[in-house]
């Protein structure tokens, strides 16, 4: 018997028209198209979506977390990139 | 950087992200019991799925209409799918599949000893919706706040789809109970079965637990063994009686200053033997699932053979 498994895909679903694929979790399947059908079995049997991507999961590179600390840091400084940040005059809307 | 830090420290940080409530994803650095801790029990769970099919399954085919069939083979397939997310979420901890399946076949890895019990009658199929899914609610909803993330999602899902299962159980029992003599006593057969067994799902006594307390500190976790059956039985024994079962306890009785009930003890020889493997069905639905990975071998080979000229074709 062959010892060579599946391949593994992360299965993301736009659950209706105008939101973003969002993932929903992995399979294994033979290849992209099985891969789409189990997972319209698997992830879709009570209307969870409209649109299915499948992505072979060793093709996603992801950050290290090790490293998040430095890698968001820029963001944690720059609090004038929120409206929050600025002071507007009473009596002035629409802004 | 965590690269350089001692191991000490790395579990003290662990330890507090646990305690603020941090989920821990699949890349974050996790102490190793945590990791094998989660793969035991989510394999374990995973293999309960897959398993627990069988009992069912042997009913499909015999389902007394259309409608009925109809249900349990969607609850049945439901439990497939549940079966895929935890394996799924054990392989982001690195177990590898097809040896947590094999360590299933072997005999190595264990899975809920309810489903070593046979399913005799159709009135089975409702005291298994009714007492074994509601049991495994009651154990998987706190495991939606579990610390492990990919396993918490799985339990979100597997808890969203779970209701029907207990619903449809408990319609099939209430229906039968308001049915003809014979039909009631079957009922109530398939009711005096299951209850123990059933109340056997959440594990031994408190007392004999022995992973309890680290999983409690990882909040792997939520609440023991003894709460959680205790909560069952005080939701499960209403429901009896309102469709006129009889739960199979000389020794219960509800006790008015705790407001919960007091069940009789339960046959823990009985528990570890059919753990042990002496169960009247174990060796049934081990060679059952050999059959089918053995079976389906070729088939597998076949998709990734086609896969593979396809791939060819397309880059020629
Ligand atoms: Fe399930
Ligand atoms: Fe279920």
């Amino acid at each position: 018997m062959s010892k060579k498994e599946w391949p593994l895909w992360e299965v993301f679903i736009r659950s209706k028209a105008g939101l973003n694929h969002k993932h929903v979790g992995s399979l294994r399947a033979a290849d992209a198209e099985m891969a789409i059908d189990n997972a319209r079995d698997v992830y879709t049997r009570r209307s969870e979506g409209i649109s299915i991507w499948v992505v072979p999961s060793n093709q996603i590179t992801a950050s290290d977390p090790t490293e998040a600390d430095a890698l968001f840091e820029p963001a944690n400084s720059k609090i004038y990139r929120h409206p929050t940040f600025y002071d507007v005059p009473d009596g002035i809307s629409h802004m | 950087m965590v690269k350089d830090l001692s191991i000490q420290e790395l579990e003290k940080r662990f330890q507090e992200k646990i305690d603020k409530d941090i989920k821990i994803e699949p890349n974050d650095w996790m102490p190793d019991d945590y990791r094998q801790t989660l793969i035991r029990q989510i394999s374990q769970h995973a293999h309960s799925e897959i398993v627990g099919m069988l009992p069912e399954g042997n009913w499909i085919t015999r389902a007394p209409n259309l409608r009925r069939k109809a249900v349990l083979l969607a609850k049945v397939q439901d439990e497939a799918g549940h079966g895929l997310y935890l394996y799924s979420a054990a392989e982001t901890l690195g177990a590898d599949r097809e040896e947590t399946i094999d360590d299933l076949h072997s005999g190595k890895a264990k899975y809920s000893s309810i489903f070593n019990y046979p399913t005799l009658s159709w009135a089975d199929m409702g005291a298994i919706g009714w007492l074994v899914d509601g049991a495994a609610i009651m154990n998987q909803v706190p495991l939606c706040r579990c610390s492990y993330g990919p396993y918490a999602r799985a339990m979100v899902r597997v808890c969203k789809e779970e209701s029907f299962h207990q619903r449809q159980g408990f319609e099939i029992m209430a229906h039968l109970a308001q049915g003809s003599p014979e039909q009631k006593a079957m009922a109530q057969d398939a009711l005096n079965r299951f209850w123990w067994p059933a109340l056997m799902m959440f594990g031994p006594n408190d007392a004999e637990s022995k992973h309890t307390l680290q999983s409690m500190n990882w909040k792997i976790k939520r609440h023991t063994n003894d709460e959680l059956r205790q909560q069952f039985v005080d939701v499960t024994i209403p429901q009896a009686e309102m469709i006129g079962l009889t739960i199979p306890d000389k020794d219960l009785i509800f006790n008015e200053l705790t407001g919960h009930y007091e069940f009789g003890e339960i046959n823990w020889d009985e528990f570890w033997n059919v753990v042990k493997g002496n169960g009247p069905c174990n060796k049934d639905r081990i060679d059952t699932r050999k059959k089918a990975k053995e079976d389906g071998a070729w088939v597998r080979e076949a998709a990734l053979a086609f896969a593979d000229k396809r791939q060819k074709r397309k880059s020629a």
